[in-house]
């Protein structure tokens, strides 16, 4: 392989990694949802994948192959892209759908009857909400007083000298925050309602279950993962905390964080 | 029954088991070689090495392997038979009714054994589910509103379909209906994990318990905000449960929302046999404690109390089982087989 292929193939997997599955807002590419990136000398990229079960939802998984048909298609140097999923009930309607460019309502005709953006919308407000928890609790931690916190717009958000976990959390937290709307205010709710000082405990309480929700869901994939294709493709965390969200630490293996091999 | 070390004997009610046929000789189609395969992932992924099994017993265990687990090596005082039928993935169904009937008869101080419907049969089987009801004695049901069938890829439980099996139960005194909420068979664009459905059902049959099965996982975050607003909405920890000993860390925070937001009375211990064998769960639950910082957060406690609560004494509040009298007829049946 030229350094040229190998530094493409970089390039790709650098914009897959920015692609999230929906529902548990963490890279495909962390996950070891991608198999596989082959590049031809003129640019013809494939990529292969895979889920945790047979059984995954169908528009998730047409959400990703979508997502990460796109991210590759935003590189210059790409001319033809093909994106395949093994392994899946659905294999041929969303391999075929997405080598089509079609919509999701189109690859599965009479049975699909949303098209993914209300999808995507609903998890990305999931999202918005566990990266807002998380950069919140951030700040009240480094001792911000929460009337000076909500106080703030955009730009005095992004000028707060923030160390590299806050820079992090605030940088995936301004990724989302157009889904909540248009509001001068830094801190909305996802409704694009005003957060109240007095009110912020309760609300903090509140969106904490979509975090927690998300890392439980997280755990359970990776691993079904790992049972169904035996080896880790990324090393588990034996206790994936916060950690492992901001990426900022490499996962380490511990006791039970590899499931046995299943039948393969 | 659980004996603690302090000799504390502790009644175990375990409120989601199965005896299931995924033999290659039943396995009808891909389907239902994936179906299993699925659950094998579970197992694997979430039980600890000591207990695995390997996938040719995983496929069929058998009545009297199931009876050994959950009774006389395991602390199950009593279970509840759930079924899933599964027909089109499997020739003679993966686990129905009539194949439970036959456990219920032989140990019928030792299994509750739940039926099962379908909105989508109609009238029809509305008749079933009565004579269903006549000829087992029901007080609850199990049902899957993410199951495929023929053009529908699932009902909401909503449904004014679905009202009039609910109205039945109703009247034929089916008070427990346990609705399976999780990872689930085939979902494709219908949400099949949403829980909304339930919390239309809940306002509008208070006399009827609903148990959301795995806690509406993955979509626990909106399981535990409809629950909060619903009094006869429960929570079966089946799937949760395992992570004590992979995650004991997110177990903790997960069993500290639903005390939350549920409450002790409404959390249901349900082990998911064979998926999960209950001895090791069992064991792990009564040892388990919250770390303190979890604790401050949610302040609540997860006592001794609390966990007997969970084990059983709330799924024999449903079910109308005096825990005292049961106790004395399992041990005078015992005396009777030594």
């Amino acid at each position: 392989m030229t350094a040229l292929i190998q530094a493409r193939i970089d390039e790709v997997r650098a914009a897959l990694d920015q692609v999230t599955d929906p529902e548990l807002d963490e890279s495909v590419v962390e996950l070891g949802f991608v198999t596989a990136i082959d590049i031809t000398d003129d640019g013809a990229v494939a990529i292969g994948f895979r889920l945790p079960t047979y059984w995954c939802a169908a528009n998730f998984s047409y959400l990703m192959a979508a997502d990460m048909r796109d991210a590759a298609a935003a590189l210059p140097f790409v001319t033809k892209i093909s994106v395949t999923l093994d392994d899946h009930m659905f294999v041929d309607a969303i391999n075929d759908g997405i080598a089509a460019g079609h919509d999701f309502r189109d690859a599965f005709p009479g049975e699909a009857h949303a098209d993914l953006a209300g999808i995507r919308l609903h998890f990305g407000l999931k999202s918005f909400e566990r990266r807002q928890e998380a950069l919140l609790r951030h700040l009240l931690a480094q001792g911000y007083e929460p009337a000076a916190i909500l106080a703030l717009d955009a730009a005095g958000l992004q000028a707060l000298p923030l160390d590299e976990e806050g820079a992090i959390l605030r940088r995936r937290y301004m990724g989302r925050r157009a889904l909540a709307g248009p509001q001068m205010a830094a801190f909305v709710t996802s409704a694009g309602e005003p957060i109240l000082v007095e009110t912020l405990p309760v609300y903090l309480r509140h969106i904490r279950r979509v975090g927690l929700n998300a890392e439980f869901n997280g755990a359970l994939c990776r691993g079904l993962l790992v049972a169904r294709y035996g080896a880790a493709p990324t090393a588990l965390p034996a206790e994936p905390e916060l950690v492992d969200f901001l990426r900022l630490v490499p996962p380490v293996a511990g006791p039970g964080s590899v499931a046995p091999t299943a039948r393969r | 029954m659980y004996k603690t070390k302090d000799g504390e004997e502790i009644f175990i009610l375990d409120g989601h088991v199965h005896n299931w046929d995924a033999s290659p000789e039943n396995i009808k189609n891909i389907h239902g070689k994936q179906f299993i395969d699925c659950f094998y992932g579970y197992h694997s992924s979430l039980s600890p090495p000591e207990q695995l099994w390997s996938p040719e017993k995983f496929a069929k265990y058998g009545a009297e392997q199931m009876v050994k687990d959950l009774f006389i090596d395991g602390p199950d005082d009593m279970a509840i038979l759930q079924p899933t039928y599964l027909t089109d993935f499997y020739k003679n169904g993966f686990n129905t009714i009539e194949q439970n009937a036959i456990l219920k008869k032989r140990y019928p101080d030792r299994f509750i054994l739940n039926g099962a419907f379908d909105p989508r049969d109609g009238e029809m089987g509305l008749d079933v589910l009565e004579a269903m009801a006549e000829t087992h004695h029901l007080k609850g049901v199990k049902l899957y509103t993410a199951e495929w069938r023929g053009d529908s890829r699932g009902y909401k439980l909503s449904d004014p379909g679905a009202y009039k099996y609910l109205e039945r139960c109703e009247k034929l005194g089916i008070k427990n209906i346990h609705v399976h909420k999780g990872p689930t068979i085939i979902p494709l664009d219908r949400d099949a994990f949403d829980v909304a459905d339930i919390d239309h059902c809940a306002t509008d049959f208070p006399n009827l318990n609903f148990i959301v099965e795995h806690c509406g996982l993955p979509r626990l975050d909106d399981f535990c905000w409809i629950a909060v607003q619903e009094s006869n909405v429960y929570g079966g920890l089946a799937v949760v449960l395992p992570f004590i000993h992979s995650r004991p860390g997110y177990f903790a925070k997960v069993i500290s929302e639903l005390l939350f937001w549920l409450g002790e009375d409404r959390i249901l211990f349900g082990s998911d046999y064979g998926i999960w064998t209950p001895q090791w769960l069992v064991e792990s639950f009564i040892n388990f404690q919250l770390p303190d910082d979890i604790m401050k957060e949610t302040g609540k406690e997860l006592t001794m109390g609390v966990k007997k609560k969970i084990l059983g004494e709330n799924a024999a509040r449903l079910y109308g089982i005096d825990i005292a009298s049961q106790r004395a007829k399992l041990s005078r049946r015992e005396a009777m087989v030594a």
